[in-house]
């Protein structure tokens, strides 16, 4: 075989940023990554708030493995991954639910909410050097949270998840601090849909605003129609910047920092929620600037926010709260799963207006992420000419000292840099 | 006066295939005369069927103005997941009068849709319609229709781009 190309043309010197397409097309690429890549990141697992109760549980699928994300009787958010010792089944098949302990149908062992295993049917006939002790439900290596955001980890050598988030804590900070009691909730309504791209492209997608005008001209005319003004606002005063940037927050995370003039629930007011909206909007940024002061009031209400957690979580912090994990099944099709996220005291009313507003631009019925979904398929569809085609370019705001625009590139290079580190380290 | 005990069953089967004819013709402006204008359109997220709008994440939760939008983009060829227009087929059955109520009917319907673009996989999604039929005169409209899918998660359905 002749010599394969890198990955990436990494050269800022001479203004080059080049990626090469196989690492979106090739198949052999995927079983590396799921072991460079997925096995050696922190990887979102789950929010505090889908289990508030001692045996809450909830089933889901992370890296490749059943895993179960529960609370125990002391309280604490535990991971096990879902297999019993004995012989592998799952030990807990519903999709969520209340459990003091999990049951392998199969042969019948139990465990508690903490994992130890509890009963063996017909224990009598194990061997003497049987014990039970050293079959409890296997956890993660490490399994950390910042601020209710559950993380995994499949590498025990691996940073501590607040030195991974590094920047992007702020960030998180600034979706919590939403909450005046500083506690955020799922909402229930979970979104699951494919998308049969390779998963990057979603990353990608996920915080590129370049796109925004031809790919979403729908939904840009639908706002407009609502009598949204959907141009940015020129001189915004001294709090806040004047023009949206990109940002490397370390670890590959990065993030993209707009100021708002789309709406937002917290607490932004738009024609689209209606006059009746008008005076809680105004009493919620009041409690905000009493808690937070003006400045950081209008940090949380004024600006929008699409976070990218490396390698495959996304918090979009803008029309409404979006969670959004997302795994590669091949190497041109991912699973996508998507949560709103929202204060667990605000109205009806409110939690009404966000839901709303999250339904506006995002999700499979939306009217802005189906054409999102277009774009990437058809961005798959192309990148079958692979072999021929060889490089993407992702140069802009390559040449540019300091600040990067949100339109810019820099943030999808990030990226690609800790991808590309990983995927290249010797092991 | 027509009121909702004089409508049989086969009147609403002939109704809501007429309707199925409309959407998968793509003649939506059509279609919309088929609504009152308080109509509201509704498909709950796979995991939560049940729930209401307001209080849990749709897939879809329109209200008329958002209906008429939503076919306002349709008709665009700029809402790409659209353009070109994917293939349905809908196959409605089971259809059920569940409830009368002076000039309201309820109706409870499944359904077998399929969708084909390009040269993709069928994706096909299977469910039962929830309808709200509203009896005006001498016609039936649609005061509300909720699609509630029986696919545990849409996954491989992809996106919900036309009206289901």
């Amino acid at each position: 075989m002749s010599e394969q190309q890198p990955f990436i043309i990494d050269d800022p010197e001479n203004l080059i940023f080049r990626l090469n397409r196989r690492t979106l097309s090739d198949p052999s690429i995927l079983d590396e990554e799921r072991i460079k890549i997925f096995d050696r990141s922190w990887i979102y697992c789950g929010h505090a708030s889908e289990i508030p109760n001692v045996g809450d549980f909830e089933t889901r699928n992370v890296c490749g493995r059943p895993v179960i994300f529960c609370r125990d009787e002391d309280n604490n958010v535990r991971v096990f991954l879902n297999s019993c010792a004995h012989r592998g089944a799952q030990v807990c098949r519903e999709r969520s639910g209340n459990a003091r302990r999990f049951y392998c149908f199969y042969h019948g062992w139990t465990y508690g909410c903490d994992g130890q295993l509890k009963t063996v049917p017909a224990e009598e006939s194990y061997p003497s050097n049987f014990k039970k002790r050293r079959f409890s439900l296997r956890e993660p290596p490490r399994v950390e949270g910042y601020k209710d955001f559950w993380f995994i980890s499949f590498d025990p050598e691996i940073i501590s998840l607040g030195e991974y988030l590094g920047d992007a804590k702020d960030y998180i900070d600034l979706v919590v601090e939403q909450s005046p009691s500083g506690c955020m909730e799922i909402i229930e309504g979970t979104q699951e849909y494919d998308i049969k791209a390779n998963w990057k492209l979603l990353v990608e997608n996920s915080f590129d605003d370049y796109h925004l005008v031809s790919t979403h001209k729908t939904w840009l005319d639908y706002m407009k129609d609502s009598g949204v003004e959907i141009r940015p606002p020129k001189g915004q005063g001294l709090l806040l910047p004047t023009h949206g940037v990109g940002k490397n927050l370390g670890n590959g995370c990065a993030v993209i920092d707009n100021i708002n003039f789309r709406g937002r629930p917290i607490a932004k007011w738009i024609s689209i929620y209606g006059e009746s909206a008008k005076e809680e909007i105004e009493k919620i940024r009041q409690e905000l600037v009493e808690r937070l002061g003006e400045e950081r009031a209008a940090r949380v209400a004024d600006t929008n926010r699409n976070l990218v957690i490396f390698p495959n979580l996304v918090i979009n912090d803008g029309s409404s709260v979006t969670i959004r994990a997302f795994w590669p099944l091949a190497a041109d099709k991912m699973k996508v799963t998507a949560w709103a996220l929202g204060p667990s005291e605000e109205s009806k009313n409110a939690r009404a207006r966000r839901l709303d507003s999250f339904l506006t631009f995002y999700g499979p019925g939306g009217f802005a992420t189906p054409d999102d979904v277009e774009a990437l398929e058809s961005v798959q569809l192309g990148l079958q000419t692979w072999r021929e085609l060889e490089w993407s370019e992702m140069t802009r705001g390559i040449d540019k000292e300091g600040e990067q625009l949100n339109t810019d590139e820099l943030h999808l290079r990030t990226f690609w840099r800790q991808w590309n580190k990983l995927m290249t380290l010797e092991a | 006066m027509i009121t909702s005990d004089s409508i049989t069953r086969a009147e609403v089967e002939d109704f809501l295939y007429e309707e199925a004819a409309l959407l998968d013709r793509w003649r939506l402006e059509d279609w919309l005369e088929l609504l009152t204008h308080d109509a509201e359109y509704e498909v709950p997220s796979t995991d939560a069927p049940l729930s209401k709008t307001g209080d849990a994440l749709f897939l879809i939760a329109d209200d008329y103005s958002r209906i008429k939008a939503r076919v306002k983009r349709l008709n665009d060829p700029e809402a790409h997941a659209e353009s070109p227009r994917s293939r349905t087929r809908r196959m409605i059955s089971n259809v059920r009068i569940t409830k009368r109520q002076g000039t309201e009917i309820h109706v409870a319907a499944n359904f077998s849709v399929y969708r084909f673009r390009y040269g993709y996989d069928v994706r096909h999604f299977v469910g039962h319609y929830h309808y709200t039929l509203w009896v005006e005169g001498p016609e039936l409209k649609i005061r509300k229709r909720r699609a509630i899918l029986d696919n545990t998660e849409l996954g491989a359905q992809g996106a919900v781009s036309f009206i289901l």
